[in-house]
C-alpha cells in the first residue's frame, strides 16, 4: 500500500459503504417483484454490489506500487 | 641550510632524547618547556615545525597549535603533536586544530626520526 | 448403475489424491521450498470456509427462504475489507509471540493465563461440534443417496440403524484416520502444516469447480440459461414468494444479525484462524486474499439460487430433500459423471472442514488442557521423562479421534432435526463469543483476564442454554416441556425467549443476548478489576504490535544453565531439534559454539519461545519456571518493570499513593544511576591520568635505551648521562606504581592495617632521622617541639611513619638552601594529638590548597625538580590519616612558607571507626 494512512481510510469507507449497501433500507429498494433480465431485481441489485465492493477492495489493495 | 625544529615539551629528559635524536639526524634544534615560550621561540626562529606536547603548562599544546595556526607568518611551519594520553578524541582534537600528525608517548625513535622526515624532509 | 464400490473407490483415491499433495508440500517445505508461499494458495485455502454447510445447505436454505443463506457470505466479504488492519494485526501478534492456536492467542493476550486457555478450548470444541456432525451427516447422505443411483430415495430420519451399520460412523473413522496422517506426521515448533494447506487449497478448487459444474448443468442444460429459470419460477406460486423475501423487519434484523455472525466466524473459526493466522507465511498475501478470497465466496453462490430452484421446478411433489438438491439433480438428470463430481465436491468440502478444524482442535487440546494439567501434576513425573515429543503427539491423535466422535455423537443425537444451515449457525454463534475477547484485546490495553473470563463464560452459557439446549430438546433427549413452558415452568426462562424476549429467529435471539452479556461483562468486568505486571505488559504488546518493535519483553530475569534449557526443550521438539534450535542461536550471536551460549534472560526466552510453539504459552511458562533460577533485578531492569509496573498501577484510584512511591523511588534510582555513570567518568579520567604519568617516564627510557642501543661508539660520559636518566626515570615509574596500587588499596579497603599502641614522638623521630640526610644536603635548619604529655595511641606504625617521612621531604623540598627553617611540633588537642610541619618555603596560593590533595595535582614552580614527585604522596597521605579518623590540612601564605597539620583521636575506640576509608 502506497501511503498506509490513506489506503487505510479507504478501505474504512468501503467497509461502511458495503455496510449499507446489503442493509435496510437500500435492499428494501430492490425488495419488488420487478425483473431484470428476467432476473428479479433483488439478486441482480446484491449480486451487483457484491462484486463492486470486491473490484473496489482489489483496486485499493493491488493498485501498482 | 639545515632545517630547523623546535622542541616543546616540559620533561627535561624527553627534551634531551628528541634533541639528541634530532641533531643526530642533521636538524637544527631550539626546545621550549613552556606554552609560552614555544610561541616566543617559534615567532623568533620560525621552525619548519614544532615537535609539541599536549600537556605543556602555561598554556596547552592545543592552544599553542591554535595560535600557531592563526598567525601568517607561521603558515608554512609543521605541528607534530607528542601526547601521552593516547584517547582518540584527542589525536581528533589535535588535528581538528591543524596538527599534521600525532605521536603518542612512549615513541619509537626511528618512527619519530621518519615522521618528521617525511613532513619537512631530511 | 453406479456401484457402491465405484462411489468408495473414488472417494479413497481422492482421499488419496490429496494426501499425496500434502506430502509433496511437506517435504517441499522440509527442503525450504515452499509451495504455499504465494497469496493465491493463500487466498484457496481461506476458502476452506465453504464447507459441505455452503455446498448442499446453501440450496436448501435457498429453497426455503430465498437469498437468506446469502448473509454468511457477504459478512466475511465486509470483514475481509477490514483485514489488512485487523487481521494484519493478529497476524503479526501471533508471529512476535509464536501463537500456535486460538485458544493460545487469548492466554497470551491475558497473561498467559491457563485457566483461559482452557476455557477457550473447551468453548471451542463443544462449539464445533454441531458443525462436524454436520460435516458427518452430509458425507454419509449424499453417499447413502448416491448409492441408490439412478432411484432417488431420501435416507430414513425415522429409522434408527446400528452403529455399526450407520455410514456416518465409517464416514467418522476414515476422516480421523486421514485427519492424524495430515495433521500429526510430527511436531512443528511453530504448528505449521505447509502440506495441509497445500491440500486444502487443492480441495477449495475442486469444490469450486464442481459446484459450478453442476450448477451451468442446470442452468443451462436443464433450463434454457437464467432468464428461462426465472421466468419459470416466478409462474411457479411456491416459489414466487421467494423472489422478495423481506416481507416484514425482522427478516432484516436477522439479516443483519448473521452478517455480524458471519463476520465473527471468519475471523474466529478455529479453522480459520489456523489457515489466516497460524499457517500464514507473509503477511502481504492479505493484499490478494481481501479480494480474492471474497471472489471465490461470490462464484460459488452464484448457482446457488438458480439450482434451488431448479430443484424446486424438478421435484414438484417435494419428497426430496433440497439440501440435496446439488446431488439429486444430476442424477435425476441421469448424468453420472456430473453425479459423481457433485459427490466428490461435496466430500472436498467437508473433508477440508473436518481436517483442518479437527488439526486446530486438537492442538488446543493438547497445548491448552491436556499438557497443562499433565504437567502440574506431579503423580505422573512428567518433567523428569526424555522425550515427550511423542507423548505430544499421541495426545493430539486421541484429541482428533475424540472430538471427531463427539462430533458423531451429536449428529446421532440431535443431528437429524435440523437443516445443513441451522447445524451451522449453532457452531458460528459459539465462536462469535471469541470476538470481544479477542477484538477488545488487540485494541483495548484495559481488557483484563477477569474481563475475558467473565465476558466468555456468559456467552457460552447463554449460547448452550438458548442454542444447544433447544437442540437437544428437539430431537427428544431433553423434555419438549423445557422449550414451550421453560425449565420448571418459569416462562422468563424459556431458553427461546429469554426473559421474554419473542418474536426473533433462534439464531438472532441467542446473539442478542449471548453478546449482550459477554460484552458487558467483559467491558464491565475489565474496568472493575486490575491487571497483573505480566498481563499489561501482554496486553501493550498485544495493542502496540506495530509501534513497538522490540522484542517481546520477557519476564524472566533469571538465567538457567544452557544444557538444562537443551535439555527442555529437546523433550518437546526432539533433540536434534532443541541443537539445531540453539545452535542457530548461538551463530546469530556470533559465538563459536553452543557450549559458548550463556543462559542469560535472552536464551531463557528463546527457549520458552520455543516450547510455546510446541505447547502453547502458559505451558511453556510452567515449564520454564522449573529450571530458570529467578535474580536480584539490576538497576536498570528495576527501573524497566518499574516504569511499566508504574502504568498498570497509575489507573487504581487507591494505588496512585503507590505509584507516587515508586516515582520517587524511581527518580532516586535514577538519579543513583547518574552518580554511578559520574563516577565511572572520574575513574576513566583517573586511568586516563595514571596512563599519561605512566607513560611519561617510560618515553625517556625507551627514547634513550634506543639511542644507546642505536649508537655504539657514543663517547663514554654522554653514555653515563643517559643511562643514568634511565635509570632514575626506571625508579621514578616503580614508586609511581607502588604509590598507584598503594592508594588504590587504601581506597577501596583493601590494604592491610598492622595496628598496635604506639608513641607518636617516636615516629617523628625516627622519620626525622630517615631526613637528616635531606637537611644536611640542602643545609635546612630543623626545630622540634614535641610536647611530653602526649598519651600512646593505636594506629599502624609504617603508615604514620609513611606520612611524616612524606610530610617532611616535601617541607624541604619546597625551603630554598640554606636560608630554609622547618619547623616539627606535636601537641594535645583536646581528645586529639596535633603534629604541624612547618616550613618557611615558597608557599601554596589559596586556590592551589585544596588542589595538592588531588591525585597528580603537583602545584609550585613544578618545572625545576619534576622527576621528584608523584603527585601521589599527599592524596595517600590524607586517606591514611583519614583511616584513623584524623584529619589531613595545609595552612599557607605565597612566599612566606606553608604547615600541614593532622590530628589523630586518642580515643582507640576512634581509631576502628571504619568511616575513615
Amino acid at each position: 500500500m502506497r501511503k498506509p494512512g490513506i489506503d487505510q481510510q479507504r478501505l474504512i469507507a468501503t467497509f461502511i459503504l458495503g455496510g449499507v449497501l446489503f442493509n435496510y433500507p437500500i435492499l428494501s429498494l430492490f425488495n419488488t417483484s420487478s425483473s431484470l433480465l428476467g432476473i428479479p431485481v433483488l439478486y441482480v441489485y446484491v449480486f451487483l454490489a457484491w462484486g463492486f465492493v470486491i473490484g473496489l477492495v482489489a483496486w485499493i489493495a493491488e493498485r501498482p506500487r | 641550510m639545515a632545517k630547523r625544529v623546535l622542541i616543546a615539551d616540559d620533561e627535561p629528559n624527553i627534551v634531551l632524547s628528541l634533541e639528541f635524536l634530532l641533531v643526530q639526524a642533521g636538524y637544527e634544534v631550539a626546545t621550549a618547556a613552556t606554552g609560552e615560550a614555544t610561541l616566543d621561540t617559534a615567532r623568533r626562529i620560525h621552525p619548519d615545525l614544532i615537535l609539541l606536547d599536549v600537556m605543556l603548562p602555561r598554556k596547552n599544546g592545543f592552544e599553542v597549535c591554535q595560535t600557531v595556526r592563526a598567525d601568517p607568518q607561521l603558515s608554512a611551519t609543521k605541528i607534530v603533536m607528542l601526547t601521552a594520553k593516547g584517547r582518540s578524541t584527542e589525536i581528533a582534537k589535535g588535528l581538528a586544530l591543524g596538527a599534521d600528525a600525532y605521536v603518542t608517548k612512549p615513541f619509537g625513535t626511528r618512527e619519530l626520526v621518519d615522521t618528521v622526515r617525511t613532513l619537512i624532509g631530511p | 448403475m453406479l456401484q457402491g464400490w465405484v462411489i468408495v473407490l473414488t472417494s479413497f483415491a481422492y482421499l488419496c489424491l490429496l494426501f499425496a499433495i500434502a506430502f509433496y508440500g511437506d517435504r517441499r517445505a522440509d527442503r525450504g521450498r515452499s509451495i504455499i508461499a504465494n497469496p493465491y494458495i493463500y487466498s484457496l485455502s481461506l476458502a476452506v470456509y465453504a464447507t459441505a454447510w455452503t455446498f448442499y445447505g446453501s440450496v436448501g436454505r435457498a429453497a426455503a427462504d430465498g437469498i437468506g443463506f446469502l448473509p454468511i457470505y457477504l459478512g466475511p466479504t465486509l470483514m475481509a475489507v477490514l483485514w489488512w488492519m485487523c487481521l494484519r494485526k493478529i497476524i503479526r501478534i501471533s508471529k512476535v509471540n509464536r501463537i500456535t492456536s486460538l485458544a493460545d492467542f487469548v492466554a497470551s493476550r491475558y497473561g498467559k493465563s491457563a485457566l483461559l486457555a482452557g476455557l477457550v478450548t473447551v468453548i471451542a470444541v463443544l462449539g464445533i461440534l454441531p458443525y462436524i456432525s454436520l460435516q458427518l451427516k452430509a458425507i454419509s447422505n449424499s453417499f447413502t443417496i448416491l448409492v441408490q443411483y439412478p432411484a432417488i430415495e431420501m435416507p430414513d430420519k425415522q429409522r434408527s440403524v446400528a452403529v455399526l451399520q450407520d455410514t456416518a460412523f465409517y464416514v467418522a473413522m476414515i476422516l480421523a484416520g486421514f485427519t492424524i496422517a495430515f495433521g500429526t506426521r510430527e511436531l512443528d515448533a511453530a504448528e505449521r502444516h505447509e502440506g495441509m494447506v497445500a491440500a486444502v487449497a487443492f480441495e477449495s478448487l475442486v469444490k469450486l469447480l464442481a459446484f459450478v459444474a453442476v450448477g451451468a448443468f442446470v442452468t443451462f442444460g436443464m433450463f434454457d440459461g437464467l432468464a428461462d429459470l426465472f421466468t419459470r419460477a416466478r409462474a411457479d406460486p411456491r416459489i414466487e414468494p421467494l423472489m422478495t423475501p423481506f416481507d416484514d423487519f425482522s427478516n432484516y434484523a436477522s439479516w443483519t444479525w448473521l452478517t455480524v455472525l458471519s463476520m465473527l466466524a471468519i475471523m474466529f473459526l478455529p479453522r480459520q484462524f489456523q489457515l489466516a493466522v497460524i499457517e500464514n507465511v507473509d503477511e502481504k498475501h492479505l493484499r490478494t486474499a481481501v479480494w480474492l478470497f471474497p471472489l471465490y465466496m461470490l462464484a460459488i453462490n452464484v448457482f446457488v439460487i438458480p439450482i434451488a430452484f431448479g430443484g424446486l421446478l424438478s421435484f414438484p411433489k417435494g419428497g426430496v430433500d433440497a439440501d440435496t438438491f446439488v446431488l439429486t439433480l444430476p442424477m435425476a438428470e441421469q448424468h453420472t459423471a456430473l453425479a459423481l463430481l457433485a459427490f466428490v465436491g461435496g466430500l472436498s468440502a467437508a473433508t477440508g472442514m473436518v481436517i483442518v478444524e479437527t488439526i486446530a482442535l486438537s492442538t488446543m487440546v493438547c497445548n491448552d488442557l491436556v499438557m497443562p494439567a499433565l504437567l502440574r501434576s506431579r503423580r505422573l513425573r512428567l518433567n523428569e521423562r526424555q522425550d515427550l515429543s511423542s507423548l505430544l503427539l499421541d495426545i493430539r491423535r486421541w484429541a482428533i479421534v475424540v472430538i471427531i466422535m463427539l462430533g458423531y455423537l451429536y449428529f446421532r443425537l440431535a443431528g437429524e432435526a435440523y437443516a445443513l444451515v441451522s447445524i451451522g449457525l449453532i457452531s458460528f454463534a459459539a465462536v462469535a463469543q471469541f470476538g470481544p475477547a479477542i477484538l477488545g484485546g488487540i485494541y483495548w490495553k484495559g481488557g483484563t483476564r477477569a474481563g475475558a473470563l467473565a465476558g466468555l463464560s456468559a456467552g457460552f452459557v447463554i449460547w448452550a442454554y438458548t442454542l444447544l439446549l433447544p437442540a437437544f430438546a428437539r430431537s427428544q433427549w431433553l423434555p419438549q416441556s423445557l422449550l414451550t413452558e421453560g425449565p420448571f415452568g418459569i416462562a422468563l426462562l424459556k431458553p427461546l425467549e429469554l426473559f421474554g424476549l419473542a418474536g426473533l429467529d433462534q439464531i438472532t435471539h441467542a446473539m442478542i443476548w449471548s453478546m449482550l452479556f459477554n460484552i458487558g461483562l467483559y467491558i464491565g468486568v475489565s474496568l472493575t478489576s486490575r491487571q497483573s505486571v505480566v498481563e499489561h505488559g501482554q496486553a501493550t504488546l498485544f495493542v502496540d504490535v506495530f509501534t513497538k518493535t522490540r522484542e517481546p519483553s520477557s519476564f524472566w530475569r533469571g538465567t538457567a544453565s544452557t544444557r538444562e534449557l537443551r535439555i527442555l526443550v529437546g523433550r518437546f521438539l526432539g533433540p536434534e531439534r532443541a541443537q539445531e534450535q540453539f545452535a542457530a542461536l548461538a551463530r546469530e550471536r556470533s559465538l563459536r559454539s553452543l557450549e559458548d551460549l550463556p543462559g542469560d534472560a535472552e536464551c531463557v526466552h528463546f527457549a520458552e519461545r520455543l516450547l510455546a510453539g510446541a505447547v502453547g504459552a502458559s505451558s511453556a511458562r510452567v515449564l520454564i519456571a522449573s529450571v530458570v533460577e529467578e535474580e536480584p533485578l539490576g538497576i536498570e531492569e528495576v527501573m524497566n518493570i518499574l516504569d511499566e509496573t508504574s502504568h498498570v498501577i497509575a489507573y487504581s484510584h487507591q494505588l496512585e499513593e503507590k505509584s507516587r512511591e515508586l516515582e520517587a523511588a524511581t527518580t532516586g534510582l535514577r538519579a543513583a544511576n547518574e552518580r554511578l555513570t559520574e563516577l565511572d567518568r572520574m575513574k576513566d579520567d583517573f586511568i586516563s591520568t595514571v596512563s599519561h604519568e605512566l607513560r611519561t617516564p617510560l618515553t625517556s627510557i625507551r627514547a634513550l635505551s634506543e639511542i644507546l642501543h642505536d649508537n655504539p661508539d657514543l663517547d663514554r660520559a654522554q653514555r653515563v648521562r643517559f643511562l643514568g636518566i634511565v635509570i632514575k626515570e626506571s625508579e621514578r615509574l616503580t614508586r609511581l606504581i607502588n604509590q598507584v596500587l598503594d592508594l588504590a588499596k587504601i581506597e577501596s579497603g583493601k590494604a592491610q592495617w598492622h595496628n598496635s599502641e604506639l608513641d607518636l614522638r617516636d615516629i617523628i623521630d625516627d622519620a626525622l632521622a630517615a631526613t637528616r640526610g635531606l637537611f644536611e644536603e640542602k643545609n635546612v635548619a630543623l626545630a622540634t617541639q614535641l610536647a611530653a604529655d602526649v598519651p600512646r595511641l593505636v594506629g599502624d606504625r609504617d603508615r604514620l611513619m609513611q606520612v611524616m617521612l612524606n610530610l617532611i621531604s616535601n617541607a624541604v623540598k619546597f625551603c630554598a638552601p640554606d636560608s630554609g627553617r622547618v619547623r616539627v611540633s606535636m601537641h594535645r588537642q583536646g581528645d586529639c594529638v596535633q603534629v604541624d610541619v612547618g616550613d618557611n618555603g615558597i608557599g601554596i596560593s589559596a586556590e592551589n590548597q585544596r588542589i595538592v590533595f588531588e591525585k597528580f595535582r603537583q602545584v609550585g614552580d613544578t618545572l625545576t625538580d619534576r622527576p621528584q614527585g608523584t603527585g601521589l604522596g599527599l592524596p595517600i597521605c590524607r586517606q591514611i590519616i583519614n583511616h584513623f579518623g584524623g584529619r589531613l590540612w595545609v595552612e599557607s601564605r605565597l612566599g612566606e612558607g606553608s604547615t600541614f597539620s593532622f590530628t589523630l583521636p586518642l580515643d582507640p575506640r576512634a581509631s576502628d571507626d571504619k568511616l575513615a576509608a
